[in-house]
């Protein structure tokens, strides 16, 4: 119950109680959106929310996640470059 | 799905791994002499193993699994409780499915459920709300558990009974805070850390500055982590880079889901709803001042505790826990959970003895799930 699950919100179904349905991999369930609201109920459609037992409990943030990705791509890449790197230090000595 | 093959990327990991192996090095841990790093929540001890992480990283880091299963330390004494009002007659006992297997010493819930208790179990605490709204006749409660992630919905759940004034609701409060068992984790003399990956949903809802005190107070690096594998193993990164650079600080790692603040709107909910108990009774930890919540008095007309003169509001109470189980001692960091005694040997997931075992968040059910079976058997 702990462990929430991103998902979009694709449409508001009831305002008053601020209710939206989501897509979560697929599968549509109706979601409360009253912790992430901060403005017109429809501007959330759309957005990428992570759910938590029927709540949106948090707005994913895209700016955030690109960030922390280009900062892993880049140790990724890096890595990459130190490996070959020291696969070109064990052909030489291999060569010697 | 987005957001969560992108934190999966093998390319990745290993680099990450690599750069762990380095900095592990570089402040000379070995197997002997590990860094510890405890990982507070259930769900981050589950992804641990799920991956593989700890077999993955370099010898010299060890994971502690923390007290941040909700199920697993909920004491015995509730789950009785539990099952008391569940057998009382007209009752509709709600409940999310892990906390169906959760050994009271009448059982569980789902014995109850087996010997005729109306007990069922719902996604959300809405669900609860809506079979109260079906079902005038009957009492519906819904037995509210877990730490800061779960307790806006049930706050939330509860106000919206409120508003529109459903009397045959309420909610029997189990819910839990994480700061104080850290706390008391920190204080006892046993306990020998180095650093935390903090959790992540939690986060999401009280900010990243409830835990200013670990770094500040107790000089403890703590990273607040997300749930896929980059995330761990770049959190168990920035926990090393702290120790090596003699840094102690919060940071946050999770920054696409937690906001350094929280999320106000919920904590608004739960400040509406529920107050500090005194204190509260923790599964292998005793009883903890101000970790938990109970429902205000403005409320009282939802409060289970209050409808049925159960738990707290019956006086405070408490239920050994069975023979030989060591849940407490696994939860501290102490032993791992093939060191009790009943690993294996009366305590499995099938008939789980202590809590560790029922939950999938819980370190024994972990050990055994992904690799524990074979070391019990041997
Ligand atoms: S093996 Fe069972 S009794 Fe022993 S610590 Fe784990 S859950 Fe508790």
């Amino acid at each position: 119950m702990c462990l929430g699950i991103p998902g979009r919100i694709v449409a508001i179904t009831d305002e008053a109680r601020q209710m939206a349905m989501a897509d979560v991999s697929g599968v549509r369930r109706e979601v409360s959106v009253a912790c992430v609201v901060d403005g017109p109920l429809d501007a959330l459609v759309g957005e990428w929310v992570l759910i938590h037992v029927g709540f949106a409990m948090s707005r994913i943030n895209e700016d955030e996640a690109a960030r922390t990705l280009d900062a892993l791509r880049e140790l990724g890449e890096a890595q990459e470059a130190l490996d070959a790197m020291a696969e070109g230090a064990k052909s030489l000595e291999g060569m010697s | 799905m987005r957001y969560v093959e992108e934190f999966r990327d093998p390319k990745a990991a290993r680099a990450l791994i690599a750069r762990i192996a380095e900095v592990a090095d570089a402040i000379g841990a070995t197997k002997d002499e590990p860094v510890r790093i405890m990982e507070i929540c259930g769900g981050h001890t589950h992804a641990i193993f799920r991956y593989g992480l700890d077999k993955l990283v370099h010898e010299g880091i060890e994971f502690i699994h923390g007290p941040g299963c909700p199920v697993c330390v909920l004491p015995m004494a509730r789950v009785d409780e539990c099952v008391e009002i569940a057998e009382r007659p007209g009752v509709i006992f709600t409940t999310f499915g892990d906390a169906m297997r959760v050994p009271g010493t009448k059982g569980s819930l789902m014995q109850a459920k087996a010997r005729g208790a109306d007990v069922r179990m719902v996604y959300s605490p809405l669900d609860a709300l809506e079979l109260a709204r079906r079902n005038p006749d009957r009492e519906v409660v819904f037995f509210g558990l877990g730490f800061e992630t779960t307790t806006p919905s049930t706050a939330l759940t509860l106000l919206q009974a409120a508003r529109e004034q459903i009397p045959n609701f309420s909610i029997f409060c189990n819910h839990i805070t994480v700061p104080p068992p850290l706390k008391a984790l920190l204080d006892d003399p046993w306990m020998m850390l180095d650093g935390f990956v903090g959790p992540g949903h939690v986060s999401m809802v009280i900010g990243v500055h409830a835990y200013d005190f670990i770094a500040a107070d107790y000089g403890k690096p703590i990273v607040v982590a997300g749930f896929e594998p980059l995330d761990l193993l770049q959190s168990v990164l920035m926990v090393l880079e702290q120790i090596r650079y003699g840094r102690a600080e919060v940071e946050n790692q999770y920054a696409r889901v937690v906001p350094e603040h929280g999320n106000p709107i919920s904590l608004k909910a739960i400040d509406e709803v529920y107050e500090p108990r005194p204190s509260f009774e923790w599964r292998g930890l005793g009883e903890i001042d101000a970790s938990g919540l109970r429902i205000r008095p403005a409320f009282a007309a939802w409060d289970a505790e209050e409808k049925f003169g159960i738990g707290y509001a019956a006086g405070p109470r408490h239920v050994a826990e069975p023979e030989g189980c060591a849940c407490g001692q696994v939860m501290t960091g102490r032993i791992k959970p093939t060191a009790c005694p009943r690993f294996g040997a009366g305590c499995s997931p099938e008939t789980p003895l202590g809590a560790l075992m029922v939950s999938s968040e819980g370190a024994c059910a972990a050990y055994w799930q992904y690799g524990g079976a074979r070391v019990a058997a041997e």
